[in-house]
């Protein structure tokens, strides 16, 4: 099974996968704006037009804020959450765990019908802020997975050795807990953003003719019509996540984090 | 059971996290299902009211055939996907750390892609003027390029392209700390490298690969934009039902009534899911 045959498999599937987007990177350097590909004449036109038209520029900016804050704060409830079923377990660690990641289970259209009914009773409904709430909790499953996973490859010893020499708690989280996981921390805020850039569907049922976001603009010019500004934006969303998850597989163990246990030797 | 500690944090800890959760998970989810029960004004959103009439439509022949349709489509991508995602994933694990990263990182990055990437980006390759169609015509397949979107082969490329990375890292984990040793004495006995895969390696994952396809076919039965911009109307999946009624038949209770009932089926779904794959916890170091 890892013979030449398997390894050509691989190759096959990976071609693929890559199929489509090099297909779309190639009509995003277009010079007429058609949908062309070979591409005809080349040019960076649209991609400028992504940064600089002001429809397009805006909802690339509303995607950023609320990927950031969103992503922040799906941090800022993981943490302690993570802390919490670290140091204590028991039934309600388990039962608000398992709230933490079903939102990320579930068929997103759920959560989204969900979310616009709460929205629409608080009184937010279309407001910039209620989908970087939702998509906070939509993504709260990535740091909280990354974080107690950060958590328990911390040997134990090392906390009671500094509770031997006298630290407190504050102390032992400040420089022996945090420090462990703050790579896991990153990661999982790294996922979070990433996938808040990425989401249609909860974003366009909270805000989404208010507060339009890159993937809803691109929808939206793809409903009525073609302009390769549509590709540019593809490509830089997928040059963010190649960028963003090889950073963490630089700088952390992707491997490990993805569930591999097993140690391997390259 | 988890160690109890002396210094173990108090229950403050989970204050913040739990008020998020209860007030803008819960709390929303109390609501759809009251609003599921409540009377549609035209013009506006809805009206308390306690009527069944939202739940009776399921009953319909309009319903069945969407349910029809969704499961289908979504049964058929998962298939397809597990099936090639298990050898995939199998033969990525046994690569070496570097090539495995590399092609985890790429595998992570499809993953993330929004559908609405995905339905373009398929659009765009299986279109007359930019598509493989070029490719099929040049090489004298065909006379003239031609379109191949929509149709039902376009959406179920494009649903499977949507489940594959999912199925991977669902299977990655265990096939991943699976014991090399094992079909490594299968061979060792005289078995081919394949007959050592199929009658040692896929039974023990039978659970695996049972978990992995209910959770591919949750994942794909919860897709959105594929459909519209890939398939036909006729091939409209009950999220696309869903969010045509709730935002442009201005019917929401019909709407939360549907995720209601999608709910119901996808708990159920991915319960089996977790339990059929074992308890995770086990595996932990």
């Amino acid at each position: 099974m890892t013979g030449w045959l398997g390894k050509a498999f691989v190759a096959a599937i990976l071609v693929f996968l890559a199929a489509p987007l090099v297909v779309v990177a190639g009509v995003s350097i277009n010079q007429p704006k058609r949908l062309l590909f070979p591409p005809e004449g080349l040019s960076l036109k649209w991609y400028g037009e992504l940064f600089t038209k002001s429809d397009w520029a805006g909802s690339l900016t509303n995607s950023a804020i609320i990927a950031v804050l969103a992503g922040l704060l799906a941090v800022s409830v993981a943490l302690p959450l993570a802390l919490y079923i670290w140091s204590r377990g028991g039934l309600l660690g388990r039962v608000l765990f398992g709230l933490g990641i079903a939102p990320f289970l579930l068929p997103p259209v759920i959560s989204a019908l969900g979310f616009m009914v709460f929205w629409i009773s608080a009184g937010l409904y279309g407001h910039i802020l209620a989908t970087i709430i939702s998509h906070a909790v939509f993504l709260v499953a990535l740091p909280l997975v990354t974080i107690s996973l950060g958590l328990e490859s911390i040997d134990r010893s090392l906390i009671e050795a500094a509770r031997i020499m006298g630290a407190n708690r504050r102390t032992v989280f400040l420089t022996v807990v945090f420090p462990l996981v703050r790579p896991y921390v990153v990661s999982g805020f790294a996922f979070a953003v990433v996938l808040s850039l990425n989401e249609y569907i909860i974003a366009y049922m909270v805000a989404g003719f208010s507060a339009e976001t890159l993937p809803i603009k691109i929808f939206n010019s793809l409903r009525y019509g073609y302009t390769p500004v549509m590709a540019s934006a593809a490509v830089l969303f997928v040059l963010i996540a190649v960028v963003v998850f090889g950073a963490i597989a630089r700088f952390g163990d992707l491997p490990r984090l993805l569930g591999a246990h097993r140690s391997q030797d390259a | 059971m988890r160690q109890r500690r002396e210094e173990a944090a108090s229950w403050p800890q989970a204050f913040f996290p739990g008020l998020v959760l209860l007030v803008f998970f819960v709390i929303p989810f109390a609501i759809m299902l009251t609003v599921s029960f409540f009377k549609r004004i035209e013009g506006g959103f809805f009206e308390p009211s306690f009527e069944l009439s939202n739940y009776i439509r399921f009953l319909s022949p309009f319903f069945g055939k969407i349910l029809f349709t969704s499961i289908a489509l979504a049964a058929g991508a998962a298939a397809i996907v597990v099936v090639i995602a298990f050898p995939f994933t199998y033969i990525v694990s046994r690569m070496d750390r570097r090539t495995q990263t590399i092609i985890l990182v790429f595998i992570l990055s499809v993953l993330s892609l929004s559908e609405v990437i995905i339905g373009f980006a398929w659009s765009t390759l299986l279109s007359r003027t930019a598509g493989i169609g070029n490719l099929i015509a040049w090489l004298g397949l065909s006379d003239a390029p031609q379109a191949y979107t929509p149709g039902l082969v376009a959406l179920i490329l494009g649903l499977s392209y949507l489940g594959f990375p999912y199925a991977v890292l669902t299977m990655y984990p265990a096939i991943s700390r699976l014991d090399p040793e094992l079909p490594e004495a299968a061979r060792m006995s005289g078995a081919s490298p394949l007959k050592a895969f199929v009658s040692v390696t896929l039974p023990i994952m039978r659970r695996t690969i049972t978990g992995a396809l209910i959770l591919v076919f949750v994942f794909t039965l919860g897709a959105y934009l594929l459909p519209q911009v890939l398939g036909r109307p006729a091939h409209w999946t009950l999220p696309v039902h869903i969010t045509d009624q709730a935002i442009f038949q201005s019917n929401i209770p019909f709407g939360a009534a549907m995720a209601t009932f999608f709910l119901l089926v996808s708990l159920a779904l991915v319960g089996l899911a977790l339990a059929v794959s074992g308890d995770r916890k086990g595996s932990q170091p």
